[in-house]
């Protein structure tokens, strides 16, 4: 019964986000169209054909009734600045997008999840005082300042703009190494900021198991302090983090965007960046649809991995 | 005192000094030294004789700059802080207060918002306003309420369960007796917590969405420098006197609302 509460929750949210993408472009703005021709010539009669176009003429139950159909047969609507369809625009920008933000989460949660363990263990310790101080830090870095930096100081050592260079040869090997070269600094600077929060998370996680009975338990069955962490304590603390760490997945692609922007990488948040300086509002209208609904999926993901690594927890 | 509360003060100091250039900032400067078209120094000027922070790419003081764009950071953290905090707490309030469809749909709603990207938001809301400090605070406002309706929710629950508001209503307190004497009073320290925290993270947004070109373009703000300092290649120029300052400005005046906000919080919330 739960477990169809969290389907029908996960439905209403991703239809609660159609509907949030429908009014905030088409209700909030006034008329798209004038924001669309801002700063270039049009006539009136330019700017009928393109109301017409969008379907903008028609009353407001039956655009949202089409746009809802369409949507729900994977049809965003047409890009304005890019003249095709929206889907097709995104499908190409995800695979960069997936490759950098998987790394970078990758990394970040591995990172983050042991300096919080080995922060909470020996509270504060210098390693404990070090990792909070650096952590809380890193917190209030803007990411995108944190990127123009890196490649402020880097210089030359690492390419600073897009995936891959143009000239590299065509085989697999050096075209590996080039998107890899060109990985660099964007995934540091994400890892840097996502890692921050993950590593607070983790550390305040185990606090709140430090004195737990079963851990003194242990400790009379004279096990070392070393497997009292490993065997007992990290296992019951790292439940609640993970589950932070998908439940923080919107942190991750908020930090994308501004990545992405800076560092000219060819993903889904250099596009959001684009959008907006059209502004593109149908391509944004998209993206917001795709990564809010891509978010509530994580989060259904989060709830049903917690039921399976959490025996405590009753999903099912 | 221990480190918690000394950290605390120390944040509370740099507030204070913040606070101070943003007051006394626009009152000192002269307004054609801001002005591109009247500015005489030349562009890009490292930090020398005159312009102890160099110049930008139209040759005004990055010194002069950086003051005046204090009191806009300030200015939307506070107040988009406000928006948010006060959101947060009606809606904790009102669903944690009265119990049936209204709560669950208020529920429902915050945690829709709760998990959705509040920067995608943010962004998405100040693309389709009209250009300005009002946006700004409305886009920061509207979107980063509902982590402190969850926590304003939560504690309205664990108050109204006490015995003294059983009693209170036994003797025949309505809704506004026990909300106004009650439930505010224990949820203000709370709140403040979250209003100082708000604050950092409002800052940060600012400056995010200014970055990003959506700030007010008639004003200046550490953000906003940021943003000219990209499009203008200030990182391949190695301009650092342009790109540090307003950076480090960000993260010290965040920083110092955090440690507020964790002094605060460790003293709302005594440890066990």
């Amino acid at each position: 019964m739960r477990l169809a509460g969290r389907f029908g929750g996960a439905a209403l949210s991703l239809l609660m986000v159609a509907v949030l993408g429908f009014f905030l472009f088409r209700v909030v703005p006034g008329d798209p169209v004038v924001s669309m021709t801002r700063g270039r010539p049009s006539t009136a009669a330019m700017q009928a054909e393109l109301r017409a176009q969008f379907g903008l003429d028609r009353p407001l139950h039956e655009q949202f009734w089409s746009y809802f159909t369409s949507l729900l047969q994977g049809d965003l609507g047409t890009s304005f600045t890019f003249r095709r369809p929206v889907s097709d625009v995104i499908l190409e920008r995800l695979g960069p997008t997936l490759l950098l933000v998987g790394t970078a989460t990758l990394i970040a949660v591995l990172l983050g999840l042991w300096l919080g363990v080995r922060a909470a263990w020996r509270r504060d310790s210098v390693f404990d005082k070090v990792t909070t101080g650096v952590s809380l830090t890193l917190w209030a870095v803007p990411t995108f300042w944190l990127g123009m930096l890196l490649m402020m100081v880097t210089g030359d050592l690492f390419p600073s703009r897009g995936m891959r260079d143009t000239d590299t040869a065509p085989d697999f090997v050096s075209q590996a190494l080039d998107v890899g070269h060109h990985l660099v600094l964007p995934s540091v600077t994400l890892v840097a900021v996502v890692c921050a929060e993950y590593a607070l998370v983790m550390r305040s996680s185990l606090l709140e198991e430090m004195h737990a009975p079963y851990l003194t338990t242990a400790r009379a069955k004279g096990l070392r302090d070393d497997l009292v962490r490993r065997r007992h304590a990290v296992p019951n603390a790292v439940l609640p983090a993970i589950t932070l760490v998908f439940l923080r997945f919107g942190l991750v692609v908020a930090g994308a965007i501004t990545t992405e922007t800076v560092f000219s990488w060819p993903g889904l948040g250099l596009l959001f960046y684009d959008a907006l300086t059209g502004p593109d509002y149908f391509l944004l209208q998209g993206l917001l649809v795709v990564t809010a609904g891509a978010v509530v999926v994580m989060n259904l993901l989060a709830d049903l991995l917690h039921g399976v690594l959490d025996p405590r927890v009753k999903v099912v | 005192m221990n480190r918690m509360g000394r950290t605390g003060l120390a944040g509370a100091g740099v507030l204070a000094v913040a606070a101070l250039v943003a007051l006394v900032a626009p009152l000192l400067i002269d307004a054609d030294s801001l002005d591109v078209t009247r500015v005489t120094a030349q562009a890009w000027q490292p930090p020398g004789a005159g312009h102890w922070l160099g110049t930008d790419h139209t040759g005004r003081s990055v010194a002069l700059l950086m003051a005046q764009g204090t009191g806009t950071s300030l200015f939307v953290g506070l107040t988009a802080a406000v928006l948010s905090v006060g959101i947060g707490t009606l809606v904790g309030i009102v669903s944690g207060h009265f119990g049936g469809l209204l709560a669950g749909t208020l529920l429902r709603v915050t945690d829709f918002f709760l998990v959705l990207p509040a920067l995608v938001l943010a962004i998405a809301l100040s693309t389709v306003l009209p250009r300005g400090l009002g946006t700004i605070v409305l886009a920061i406002g509207l979107t980063s309420w509902p982590s402190t309706a969850r926590m304003v929710r939560a504690q309205t629950l664990t108050i109204e369960a006490r015995p003294f508001v059983e009693r209170a209503r036994a003797l025949g307190g309505g809704h506004g007796h026990v909300i106004a004497r009650h439930v505010v009073p224990s949820v203000v320290p709370l709140v403040l917590v979250n209003a100082t925290l708000a604050v950092a993270s409002a800052i940060v947004a600012e400056s995010t969405l200014a970055f990003l070109g959506l700030g007010d373009p008639t004003r200046i703000s550490w953000g906003a420098m940021l943003h000219q300092a990209q499009l203008h290649g200030a990182v391949p120029q190695q301009a650092w006197w342009y790109l540090l300052p307003p950076g480090l400005a960000i993260v010290v005046v965040v920083l110092a609302f955090t440690l507020v906000g964790r002094a605060l919080e460790a003293v709302v919330t005594p440890k066990r």
